[in-house]
């Protein structure tokens, strides 16, 4: 195997294309929109300025938290960690997304003013 | 009830019951029990008084929640209140931790929906002992957790009536560190519980728990720092796993946000050095998470090549960018009153408010006992349980009580952070030890061999019951100890005192709410009442008037021109007062009954701040000391002491009066001599009102003389 650092990277990403489960690829092309969404907005920020800073923050926070709950998510989609989250089966661990995003949008509501 | 079909037990009454019948019998009664004793241990000013409000802060904050109760949460929100610190006002909705009152206004308006017509008064009063009962039972989940229902059992129990818990939520002490300890643990029990299951649902539940602590005290900052840091020890002991990584991103991410939403926090999770440490720790939390995944991926070599040329550039950066924000200002570096938790001598050399509050202290070695009597040697038995099975949660408590330990030491306030940690971790202790020294004594009498003992040693059976005798002598002598201490030390409103006199009756003082209540009745409602900072809520609570200075002391620069007036004579004193528009004086002074918090003893303290900003350079301390470098009130008394404003004010006609037999008269109780300036007359003032005790004396202030001089 080479090991260069382009020959590593395009191992890495051969393997991802062949052995990861098509729900989990689902799962890592809304984590990359998500990711973009987060830098644009930052980028924003960076060329604008910050008034008002409250809705920028609850703005990128949120992205921030899609992003963070998303990729709990496909942890615990994952049938290879099945036993480190006991009980926990992918509809469980759906259910509490939602919840969290219920929670997450709410108070980016109420705070992006 | 018992209907159920007739089995054939030999055995009689409750045992017909299954044994997990009995054992969540017991478990109810000893919790319920617990909850029970909390509630009212802490009734005994209640009792022995009236149901009233204690102190001072809760004085604010009964203001607020009457102001709550009755306008509604947006005018409440949007508050300005323009009678205090005249003439700069306070924006009371913006700095706030509004979780107090609203908890008591949304208690005060279930129960009168369901008319259980209770007032405002009594919500606040009995809120604490309320909350105390739910800390219980958070207690023994938390502590179930960590250890087994036998710990939780322990731990809620003993937390019922620790002193230091006791302390500041007795009836009556309507502060926030009331809810504030039943926030922290319910956020510690949601945390564990995320630790163990990494469900997004406990994270997220977790997070809601962190909103309602941070809109309750301060002391958040202390949980939001702790929390990281056991994520951090998880890291480098090596139990980072998928679960962790959920429950504290999660955490952090919607428990900012949410913090965010009360405007007294405002932006600081983001711009405070306070919270960097947490932002620091979901970095390397994302970090470490996808390290883990590329790591699972590759094999070894291709992925040392690829480690290592981004770790290089990353952490530079990252170190880089925090560098530079911190010099550049964009990161405020750590407030006064947290960084003198690191540099215990920081407030006394630079923030005189911060030192002269008693609270902030550091504190005594016989402060730990008293607070905490058994819990202070079974503490460390309990960390040696916790280390011998180590798990991700026990990790946990074992930090959290060291840290605990150290700022408890550093100031006498956080007495109380330290208390529920303790008993959690004597609950485990007690329950371990107890547990094992049991099954010794049940293993003679029955004839099972385990194997798990090393042999019968001599007199097993006898050395364990002597064991467990001595573990309830301990249980009883600490039961015992903090009833007393609760009763003789905790219980006093301060706003009502009361003394045994000759006979052995008992005199109620209740000096301080005739003052209130005079000035309410007998002052026009515009008046403007100076006196030192400690009173300064009392007054705008009792006696609805319009206050310079209150415990908030949020702006050093006014209470030292306050500090400036009484300290300097009557002349300067009246330009001062003239300038901040001042109609009555307010001074407490126990010369003649004894009571020794007066504002002479607090005197002190007035001068040092008064001479601590640029309109008071010309007071210097040492001026009010004797030549031989005392401070004392008779005749050797310094000149500039006996002359100034405070002196006058409670030594006015004093030197008439005969406090003791075989004294001269103007013999002063509290300093034990006799006072050195007695007759003189005030030329600024005219006394308008004096309490029967003389603790209270109100003096009107003289308007400018008809004629030119």
């Amino acid at each position: 195997m080479s090991t260069t650092l382009m020959g590593v990277l395009r191992n890495f990403h051969d393997e991802y294309m062949r052995n990861t489960p098509k729900r989990l690829k689902m799962v890592d092309a809304y984590l990359s929109y998500v990711l973009m969404t987060g830098v644009l907005q930052f980028v924003y920020c960076c060329l604008v300025g910050t008034f008002p800073f409250n809705s920028f923050l609850s703005g990128f926070i949120c992205t921030v938290g899609c992003f963070v709950l998303g990729v709990s998510l496909r942890l615990q989609a994952n049938p290879q960690n099945k036993l480190q989250f006991v009980g926990v089966s992918p509809e469980r661990g759906f259910a509490d997304f939602i919840f969290a995003h219920i929670i997450l949008h709410l108070v980016t509501m109420n705070f992006i003013g | 009830m018992m209907s159920a079909p007739v089995l054939n037990y030999r055995t009689r009454g409750w045992m017909r019951m299954s044994v997990e019948k009995q054992d969540t019998l017991l478990k109810m009664a000893v919790l319920s029990l617990a909850a029970v004793l909390s509630f009212s241990c802490r009734l005994f000013s209640v009792l022995r008084f009236e149901s009233v409000i204690h102190e001072f802060d809760p004085y604010f904050n009964y203001r607020t929640t009457k102001f709550l109760a009755e306008e509604g949460f947006y005018n409440f929100h949007n508050w300005f209140d323009d009678r205090a610190w005249y003439p700069l006002g306070r924006i009371i909705g913006g700095t706030i931790y509004p979780g107090l009152m609203v908890t008591s206004a949304s208690i005060y308006h279930i129960l009168n929906w369901l008319n259980v017509s209770i007032d405002v008064r009594n919500v606040c009063v009995f809120l604490a002992p309320l909350f105390s009962s739910l800390t219980t039972l958070v207690t023994y989940h938390l502590a179930k957790e960590l250890k087994g229902p036998g710990a939780g059992l322990v731990a809620a129990v003993m937390i019922a009536i620790v002193p230091g818990y006791i302390s500041r939520s007795v009836a009556g002490s309507y502060d926030n560190e009331g809810i504030a300890i039943f926030c922290m643990l319910l956020t510690y029990y949601m945390w564990i519980k995320a630790v163990k299951t990494g469900t997004l649902f406990w994270s997220t539940m977790a997070a809601l728990a962190y909103f309602y602590m941070v809109s309750s005290w301060g002391g958040y900052v202390f949980l939001i720092n702790i929390i990281p840091l056991h994520v951090l020890t998880l890291m480098v002991t090596g139990r980072f796993s998928h679960r962790v990584y959920v429950a504290y991103s999660t955490l952090y991410v919607i428990g900012t946000i949410l913090s965010m939403q009360i405007s007294f926090v405002g932006f600081q999770p983001v711009s405070t050095s306070e919270h960097m440490g947490a932002f620091g720790v979901f970095g390397l939390c994302q970090i470490h998470a996808f390290v883990d995944y590329v790591r699972s991926r590759l094999n070894k070599v291709q992925f040392e090549v690829l480690f290592r040329a981004v770790i290089s550039t990353v952490a530079v950066t990252g170190v880089l960018v925090l560098v530079v924000l911190t010099a550049l200002g964009k990161i405020a570096p750590w407030t006064g009153r947290f960084y003198s938790l690191l540099d215990p001598s920081y407030a006394k050399n630079n923030i005189p408010i911060i030192a002269s509050v008693s609270e902030h202290q550091p504190t005594a070695w016989s402060s730990f006992y008293f607070d905490l009597q058994m819990l202070t040697f079974m503490f460390p038995v309990g960390l040696y349980f916790c280390f011998s099975s180590l798990t991700d949660e026990n990790i946990f408590i074992i930090l959290y009580g060291v840290l605990s330990i150290y700022f408890a030491g550093v100031m006498v306030r956080l007495m109380l952070v330290l208390a529920p940690v303790m008993c959690i971790l004597s609950g485990i202790a007690v329950s371990s030890m107890l547990t094992t020294y049991m099954k010794q004594i049940d293993e003679v009498k029955t004839e099972k061999k385990k194997a798990k003992f090393e042999g019968n040693y001599f007199m097993r059976s006898e050395i364990a019951t002597f064991f467990v005798c001595i573990m309830s002598v301990f249980l009883v002598m600490y039961t015992l100890h903090c009833t007393w201490v609760t009763s003789e030390a905790y219980s006093s409103p301060s706003i009502v005192l009361s003394a045994r006199g000759h006979d052995g009756s008992r005199i109620i003082f209740d000096d301080f709410r005739e003052a209130y209540y005079w000035l309410r009745h007998n002052t026009p409602e515009d008046a403007k009442v100076m006196s030192w900072w400690d009173y300064g809520y009392q007054i705008t609570a009792m006696a609805n008037r319009t206050i310079l200075v209150d415990n908030n002391t949020w702006n050093n620069t006014h209470i030292s021109r306050v500090g400036q007036a009484m300290a300097s004579t009557e002349d300067k004193a009246y330009e001062i007062m003239r300038e901040l528009d001042v109609d009555y004086v307010l001074v407490i002074f126990g010369g003649l009954t004894g009571y020794s918090s007066d504002d002479i003893n607090k005197f002190l303290w007035m001068v040092r701040i008064g001479g601590s900003t640029e309109k008071g350079t010309h007071i210097k301390e040492h001026d009010y000391y004797t030549p031989a470098g005392e401070f004392r009130v008779d005749k050797e008394g310094s000149p500039t002491l006996l002359n100034c404003l405070m002196y006058k004010m409670c030594y006015y006609r004093f030197g008439q009066v005969y406090t003791e037999g075989g004294k001269p008269p103007g013999y002063d109780r509290v300093r034990n001599v006799e006072i050195g300036n007695k007759d003189f007359e005030l030329d600024v003032l005219e006394e308008a009102y004096t309490t029967e005790h003389w603790i209270v004396r109100i003096y009107k202030v003289k308007d400018l003389p008809n004629r030119g001089a």
